[in-house]
């Protein structure tokens, strides 16, 4: 018993993980461009089908850092052509332009890759378990864990750091000041896109692995990244974090007990935070 | 009458004539009778929404959610409670107004894209307890083994169940009463208030308005007629399933509202019905028909983001 709730704590502490890194990505960009981006999901499988047609001419290792690079750049050109067009707009129009996105991005993946569910090839050497005791305890399981927390980390280091991450974090206070102060908001707008495609590609490349290759992957998780969000706290980084790893873990333990709630569950706790603390755990007052 | 009236009085006998006389014309122009009972239903949707998104200026992407509570509503009831249409369509009205109700405290105090996301996520439960408990909603598999009931008015019996016209008419009579109503209220007091809040929240909120409780009152009115369509849309497919809950589902009526024109009154039901048979042509040609649908959500957004019935107004104005 006390494994089988361990093995469901730690699986839902990974699916929190990507939970996590996705629901960072759509923070980054909703809190400098006001953007909630519903093909970030489609990013996300994207980056993993990348990652599953690179693998066999550049290696496991080379499709990890290649395929995030390249959804990345997908983003970055996306954001170029379309999304630019509706900053200062109704949040209405960029919501219905990206949901469109996510339509056609499911649609493209399926058309190109098939709707069937592919073999994912991860190294032989991470796939068996560390101990006997811990069963669960496979490789690349900490190996899931340890790359998302270098690219938490990473991604932490960037914005309090870089001077781009500094100009982020400012013009999600301010982005008028910042551009009066001689900032190119238009390309910092667009690198920060970039940024967080780049976390929705990683994401997809390490999620492949663990829940298989399909089409709706990136729908089956941007659900649970808005709860994230609003679990953490809207406009805070570090509460999106927490909000994704709780959620995460929250339905894990509900998988013991009442498995057919696993989902439901992080549902319940968006509502009793909004209850209590209507702008999230880390969230500041009167942001939104 | 001053020209605005009068265009407006003129659009309204215009629409009713049309649907009035759908069943008769719609055949010869190719269409067949059941869609257009789908553009009625999915038209009343979209109104709700529009009440909501034109009217109160609140972003909500979460109707399917309330569409879907209506549409289990009258299937559940007519399968295991009492067999008849109308008591039906109450049950899910009123089930869905509940949840409305009951979710809207929650959110009103939340505005523009926060609001969007948390009812686009409030949805989600509804679709996985429909989706879950397979003992009783069928699951994926959706709820089947019943139909909609012959109506029996004690003098005469008006069989719905295998006349595709008279259920026509039956849905054209409950979305009259539905339009009507919305209607009335946004003529009245209550109804101006919600325009001025729209046109800006804060001086509302300083002349006194208390601006969340208008809110939260107009998000439940709204639920509750999204929930008769959804109810008339089990009614129409004898059958439902969690896909009416989705949250892609609400992304269609709010497309259909800025296709139409949010801030005008017929304008949804126009995007409906340019919807309703764009998606009808499409997945009867191409198998990758939601790339289409998602190509023309982007398209409307760039280029036609006032709606057509908000282009027609603007070439008239000028």
């Amino acid at each position: 018993m006390t494994q089988l709730i361990l093995f469901n704590v730690f699986n839902g502490l990974i699916v929190g993980a990507f939970y996590a890194l996705m629901a960072l990505g759509l923070s980054l960009i909703m809190n400098l461009s006001g953007v909630i981006n519903f093909a970030h999901g489609g990013f996300l499988a994207v980056g993993a089908y990348l990652a599953y047609s690179l693998i066999p001419y550049i290696g496991f290792w080379g499709g990890l850092i290649v395929a995030p690079f390249l959804t990345a750049f997908i983003g970055l050109i996306v954001e170029r052509v379309l999304i630019r067009r509706l900053y200062g707009r109704d949040p209405l129009y960029s919501l219905l332009l990206t949901f469109g996105l996510a339509f056609m991005f499911e649609d493209g993946t399926r058309f190109i890759w098939g709707a069937q569910s592919l073999p994912y090839q991860v190294p032989g050497w991470l796939l068996s378990p560390l101990s006997s005791e811990l069963f669960f305890l496979t490789g690349y399981r900490l190996f899931m864990v340890l790359i998302v927390a270098i690219a938490v980390i990473g991604l932490f280091l960037i914005l309090g750091r870089t001077r781009l991450g500094i100009r982020i974090r400012a013009g999600t206070l301010d982005l008028e000041t910042v551009s009066v102060l001689g900032v190119n908001v238009r390309i910092l707008r667009n690198l920060n896109f970039g940024l967080g495609i780049y976390l929705a590609g990683l994401a997809g490349v390490l999620a492949a692995g663990m829940l298989g290759l399909q089409p709706t992957i990136g729908s089956s998780l941007i659900m649970p990244s808005f709860v994230a969000i609003i679990v953490g706290g809207l406009g805070s980084l570090p509460g999106t974090l927490l909000g994704g790893l709780l959620i995460g873990v929250a339905s894990g333990i509900t998988t013991v007990f009442f498995p057919s709630a696993t989902e439901a569950v992080m549902y319940v706790m968006m509502a009793a935070v909004l209850l209590v603390r209507p702008h999230g755990l880390l969230g500041e007052e009167g942001r939104f | 009458m001053n020209p605005i009236d009068y265009n407006k009085y003129t659009a309204t006998v215009i629409v009713w004539l049309l649907l009035l006389t759908m069943p008769f014309w719609l055949p010869a122009i190719g269409g067949y009778s059941e869609l257009g009972t789908r553009v009625v239903v999915l038209g009343l949707a979209a109104m709700s929404l529009n009440f909501l998104l034109g009217y109160t200026g609140v972003l909500s992407f979460g109707h399917a959610a309330y569409f879907g509570l209506g549409a289990y509503g009258v299937g559940l009831t007519i399968r295991y409670l009492v067999p008849s249409t109308g008591v039906g369509i109450v049950a899910g009205t009123l089930i869905g107004t509940i949840a409305g109700a009951i979710i809207g405290p929650m959110i009103v105090r939340l505005r523009g894209v926060y609001f969007a996301m948390v009812t686009i996520a409030f949805g989600q439960v509804f679709f996985f307890i429909a989706f879950r408990w397979h003992s009783v909603t069928g699951g994926d598999d959706g709820l089947t083994d019943w139909s909609r009931m012959p109506i029996n008015l004690g003098f005469t019996t008006i069989d719905i169940q295998h006349d595709a016209r008279a259920f026509y008419y039956l849905v054209l009579v409950v979305f009259a009463i539905a339009v009507g109503a919305m209607a009335w209220i946004l003529r009245s007091p209550f109804g101006r208030t919600l325009i001025a809040i729209r046109e800006n929240e804060r001086r509302a909120r300083f002349l006194g308005i208390p601006v969340d409780q208008h809110i939260w009152i107009a998000w439940t009115i709204s639920c509750c007629f999204v929930s008769v369509a959804g109810a008339l849309y089990a009614l129409l497919n004898n059958f439902v399933d969690p896909r009416a809950l989705y949250w892609t589902q609400s992304g269609d009526f709010v497309i259909m509202a800025v296709l139409g024109g949010m801030r005008s009154f017929w304008g949804p039901l126009l995007g409906a019905a340019i919807f309703v048979v764009l998606q009808d042509y499409l997945s009867s040609q191409t198998q990758n028909w939601m790339s289409f649908v998602g190509l023309f959500f982007v398209l409307v957004v760039l280029f036609f983001p006032r709606g057509v019935l908000g282009i027609i107004k603007r070439k008239v104005a000028s």
